[in-house]
């Protein structure tokens, strides 16, 4: 038990130090015009990495039903947008496949 | 007697139409934190299935997703929890996999000014991969109440996802909760479509980091969670040389 708790606020402290870190050395302070232009692609670039390749291996032993929800949720996505339904209609997609599969 | 009449008209005009502008940003705000929630809470049901699984309490579970609020490191956590990694070890894995954060935080501080600054101790705790994603995308001034509740939803959803996965896991069948896993990454991909839709070079970023994050993995050179920080350096610094005109106006509206 302390064990684990030591794990968890070890975990805690490693994970908010970076999260706060850039608004302290940061803040208000002006960036040259190349670093902002920077900081604005990070969203396009993280999002791409976070998701490939991870997305293959999200049901190690069932990419097959993982790829039916995902492919759900980017026609949603791209024609009606939203989160909801893209979402919950991914995991019920895969979890059909799962059970028919 | 008139000019007070006019006062009060005035007064209350603004207290109505402050309180508008309050109650449009809290709107907007839960418009974009309900789906949040909603798409947080299966993932959190899994890691609460999966924590029970590996033998820890209800507290040390809630503890998990209440103290650290990172989705996948936890995961990874209780993968080398059981594989039996020390705590340092897998305090360390932790560092590399959440690093990513802090080049999302500088983002975020960067785009917020002010309100950043003021609120930097609460508001850093609540920069998760999902809550930098909608935020980066929102076109416009983000205001704090608009942050903040969006923070508020995807951390409650997180909190109570999980909770609820432990207690009542074991009651959902197996094939569904296994399929749970794909939530999170739903979640990103709902988030990212519509900017897609406006934006082909947006559409070429992601694809090029993640094609390089492909790569690097199978290349097999960088520790695990740091090719994310590598394709974010290299695609980052592409994009702000190649595209840096129309990206502004694709993300920042």
């Amino acid at each position: 038990m302390d064990n684990l708790v030591f794990l968890i606020l070890g975990m805690a402290v490693v994970t908010y130090v970076p999260r706060l870190a850039p608004f302290l050395l940061l803040g208000n302070k002006e960036v040259p015009k190349k670093v902002d232009a920077f900081l604005k692609c990070i969203p396009a670039a993280a999002i791409g990495a976070l998701i490939i390749p991870g997305v293959f291996n999200a049901i190690p032993d069932a990419p097959v039903a993982v790829l039916c929800g995902m492919a759900f949720t980017v026609a949603v996505g791209l024609w009606k947008g939203g989160i909801i339904i893209p979402v919950l209609g991914s995991v019920m997609v895969t979890y059909l496949v799962l059970l028919l599969g | 007697m008139k000019t007070l009449v006019v006062a009060q008209i005035v007064r209350f005009s603004f207290k109505k139409y402050g309180f508008k502008i309050m109650m449009d940003a809290k709107k907007k705000a839960l418009k974009a934190g309900v789906p949040i929630f909603i798409g947080y809470f299966p993932a959190a049901i899994a890691f609460g299935i999966l924590a029970k699984g590996c033998g820890i309490t209800l507290l040390e579970c809630f503890l998990f997703s209440a103290v650290v609020f990172a989705g996948a490191s936890q995961f990874i956590a209780l993968n080398l929890l059981v594989s039996g990694v020390g705590a340092l070890g897998i305090i360390l894995a932790t560092l590399l996999v959440n690093f990513r954060h802090f080049l999302m935080s500088a983002y975020l501080s960067r785009r917020m000014g002010a309100i950043a600054k003021k609120y930097q101790f609460l508001m850093a705790f609540g920069v998760t991969d999902e809550v930098f994603s909608v935020l980066s995308f929102t076109p416009g001034h983000l205001s704090k109440t608009f942050v903040f509740t969006l923070q508020l939803s995807a951390y409650s959803g997180w909190v109570s996802g999980t909770i609820a996965g432990y207690v009542l896991g074991g009651f959902l069948p197996q094939v569904l909760t296994k399929s749970m896993g794909v939530a999170l990454y739903a979640l990103l991909l709902a988030i990212l479509l519509p900017e897609i839709k406006k934006s082909f070079k947006i559409f070429a970023l992601t694809v090029a980091s993640g094609v390089l994050n492909v790569v690097l993995i199978k290349m097999d050179i960088f520790p695990n969670g740091w090719t994310i920080i590598v394709c974010i350096l290299v695609i980052a610094s592409l994009g702000a040389f190649f595209v840096e005109d129309d990206l502004k106006k694709g993300i920042n509206g």
